[in-house]
C-alpha cells in the first residue's frame, strides 16, 4: 500500500482506470461466454437484461474517463448535461400542468446553469443554500403569478423535489472535484472516483444479495427485492471496495470504509425512492423498453449518486474542518 | 449550399433530441424505407419536427411534410428551411375552383416520396383528436399501394403550450402503428373514423 501511495497522481489515475476497464472487460467476456451456451427463454431474457446493464456501465465508465481527461471544467459541464437529462426525465414523469411552464423555464434555464456555475466558481457556501433556500422561495412565487390555484402546493413540491434531487444532489459530484483539502490539493477527482465506485459496488452487491437471501421485502408494493438485510449487505460491499481504495483518499483505511458504508447505504436508499416514483408514474422498467413516454433510463442510474453525493460532500467537508 | 443544409438539418435534429428526446416507438411496423403516408394527431407546431427527428436518416430524406404556401414562403429563411432541409410539399390554403388542393400531394406520391399529414387540419389540445378531414381518404383511394401508418405523438403540447415562446425540455414519443388500408367498398366516413381510432389506440396508457 505504501508503494501505491508513493505513485504520482497521473500513475494512480492510469492504474485506477486500468483496473476499472479490466474488470469491465472480464465481465463482458464472461457474459459473452455464457451466451454461447444453449438457453431457455427465461434465461435469455435475464441475459439480455444483464447485457443492457453491462452496456450502461461501459458507457458510464467511458463518460467518466472522458470527464477525467477534460479536467474540472469539462467534468462540471458533463454533470450539468447529465442533470439536464435527469431533470427532463423527472419532469416528464411528474405530469406538470400548463401553468407550471414559467416555473419549469426557471428550473431548466436559470437554476440549473446557475448551480453549476457556482460549482465552477467554487463558491461552496452559496452553492449549498442556493436551491434549498432561494429557489425554494422563488418557484412558488413564480407559480402563483401564473394564476392557477389548482393543486398549488402539490405542483410546487414536485418541481422543488425534482430540482433538489436532479440538480442540487447531482451537482455535488463535480463539487467534490473542486473541493480543496489541506495537504490534498488538486486531488478532489479521486474523491469523486471513490464515491462512484462505492455507490456502484453497493448497488451491485445489494442486487446479488437480494437474489440469494430472499428475505421479506420492506415495502412489497414499491420494490419486491428491497430488504433490510440486502441493503446492509450492499452497504458492506461498498465499504469493502471503499477500504480497498483508501490509498487514493486523504483518509485512513477504516475511515474510508466507514464513509463508503455511508454512501453505499444512501445510494441504495436513493434507488429505492426512485422505484416508488416510477411505480407512481406507471413505469415497469426504465430504459427504452417501456411504452410509457418519458423513461429513457438515466434517472434511475444517477439516483444513487444524487442521494449519496450531498451526504458524502457535506460530511467530508465537516470532517476536514474538524481536522485542519 | 449543401453544407449549410446538412448543418441546419443536424442542428434541428440535435435540438429536437435535446429538448424532447424524440423517441420513436415502432410498435406496428419496422422503420423501413417503404413508400408510406404517416398520419398523426396534431397538437403543436413541433409535431412535424418530432416525427422527422424520430425517423432514421435514410427515411428522413424521402419523407416530406405539408406546408402552407402563404406562411412558409413568406420570408426567405422560412422558404429555405422548408424547401431545402425538410423538402416540404407546399399547398395553398385559398381554394380555387380549377385546382384540386390534393394535387401537390399526389404529385409527391407519384414521385415515390413518403408524406406526413395531420388529417385533423388544425391543432387540437382537447385530448382526443378532432374528426379527420377527407384528404386522407382520397389519397388512400388514389394510391392503394402506399402504406398508411397511424402515428400518435405524445407530450408535445407540454413542451410548448399555446402562447408560450420558450420550450421546456420534456420527453416526447412518436408511436408508429400497424399499416392500414382502405377496404374495398368502405365508406368515406367509416374509413376516416377507423383511421382516427387507429391513431387514438396508440396513445400510451399512463398519459
Amino acid at each position: 500500500m505504501k508503494a501505491l501511495q508513493s505513485l504520482d497522481d497521473e500513475q494512480q489515475v492510469a492504474l485506477l482506470f486500468l483496473i476499472l476497464f479490466g474488470l469491465l472487460g472480464l465481465a463482458s467476456i464472461a457474459a459473452f461466454l455464457r451466451s454461447l451456451r444453449p438457453q431457455d427463454t427465461a434465461e435469455i431474457e435475464r441475459h439480455e437484461r444483464l447485457l443492457r446493464d453491462l452496456r450502461a456501465v461501459w458507457i458510464g465508465a467511458s463518460v467518466f474517463w472522458l470527464s477525467w481527461l477534460s479536467g474540472p471544467a469539462g467534468a462540471t459541464l458533463l454533470f450539468g448535461v447529465l442533470s439536464l437529462i435527469a431533470l427532463r426525465e423527472f419532469i416528464t414523469l411528474a405530469h406538470t400542468r400548463r401553468s407550471d411552464h414559467r416555473g419549469l423555464i426557471l428550473a431548466f434555464f436559470i437554476v440549473l446553469p446557475m448551480q453549476y456555475l457556482l460549482v465552477a466558481l467554487r463558491s461552496f457556501d452559496l452553492f449549498t443554500v442556493f436551491i434549498p433556500v432561494y429557489v425554494f422561495l422563488a418557484i412558488p412565487v413564480l407559480s402563483a403569478m401564473a394564476g392557477d390555484p389548482e393543486r398549488f402546493l402539490e405542483r410546487n413540491a414536485k418541481i422543488q423535489w425534482g430540482v433538489m434531487v436532479c440538480v442540487f444532489g447531482l451537482s455535488h459530484a463535480p463539487a467534490l472535484l473542486l473541493l480543496e483539502f489541506p495537504k490534498y490539493q488538486g486531488r478532489g477527482a479521486f474523491l469523486l472516483f471513490f464515491l462512484v465506485m462505492a455507490t456502484g459496488a453497493a448497488q451491485i452487491v445489494q442486487e446479488l444479495a437480494s437474489r440469494w437471501l430472499r428475505r421479506r421485502p420492506v415495502a412489497r408494493r414499491i420494490d419486491r427485492s428491497f430488504s433490510f438485510r440486502a441493503w446492509m449487505a450492499g452497504a458492506l460491499g461498498g465499504a469493502v471496495v471503499g477500504g480497498l481504495l483508501f490509498w487514493i483518499t486523504p483518509m485512513t483505511w477504516w475511515q474510508a470504509m466507514a464513509w463508503a458504508f455511508l454512501v453505499g447505504a444512501c445510494g441504495s436508499l436513493g434507488d429505492f425512492v426512485m422505484r416508488a416514483l416510477k411505480k407512481d408514474a406507471g413505469v415497469r422498467y426504465w430504459g427504452n423498453q417501456s411504452s410509457v413516454t418519458g423513461a429513457v433510463g438515466l434517472l434511475d442510474r444517477v439516483a444513487p449518486l444524487c442521494f449519496a453525493a450531498p451526504v458524502f460532500f457535506h460530511s467530508v467537508r465537516w470532517y476536514s474542518s474538524l481536522n485542519p | 449550399m449543401t453544407i449549410a443544409v446538412k448543418v441546419m438539418g443536424m442542428l434541428v435534429s440535435f435540438v429536437a433530441r435535446l429538448v424532447t428526446g424524440a423517441q420513436g416507438h415502432w410498435k406496428g411496423c419496422p422503420p423501413e424505407a417503404l413508400q408510406r403516408i404517416y398520419f398523426a394527431n396534431h397538437q403543436s407546431h413541433l409535431d412535424w419536427v418530432l416525427i422527422w427527428a424520430a425517423l432514421p436518416n435514410d427515411l428522413r430524406v424521402r419523407t416530406r411534410p405539408i406546408a402552407a404556401r402563404d406562411y412558409w414562403t413568406a420570408s426567405s429563411f422560412k422558404h429555405w428551411l422548408t424547401r431545402e432541409v425538410f423538402h416540404a410539399v407546399y399547398v395553398s390554403r385559398q381554394r380555387t375552383d380549377d385546382q384540386d388542393p390534393l394535387e401537390p400531394l399526389a404529385e409527391a406520391l407519384q414521385h415515390g416520396d413518403s408524406l406526413v399529414i395531420f388529417p385533423e387540419g388544425t391543432r387540437s389540445n382537447k385530448g382526443e383528436p378532432q374528426p379527420f378531414k377527407s384528404g386522407l381518404y382520397h389519397l388512400a383511394e388514389q394510391f392503394p399501394g402506399v402504406q398508411l401508418i397511424p402515428v400518435w405523438i405524445d407530450n408535445v403540447q407540454r413542451v410548448m403550450p399555446k402562447g408560450e415562446v420558450v420550450p421546456v425540455p420534456i420527453l416526447c414519443t412518436a408511436t408508429f402503428g400497424a399499416p392500414m388500408q382502405l377496404q374495398p367498398g368502405e365508406d368515406k366516413r367509416a374509413f376516416l373514423e377507423r383511421a382516427r381510432r387507429a391513431v387514438i389506440a396508440l396513445r400510451p396508457s399512463a398519459s
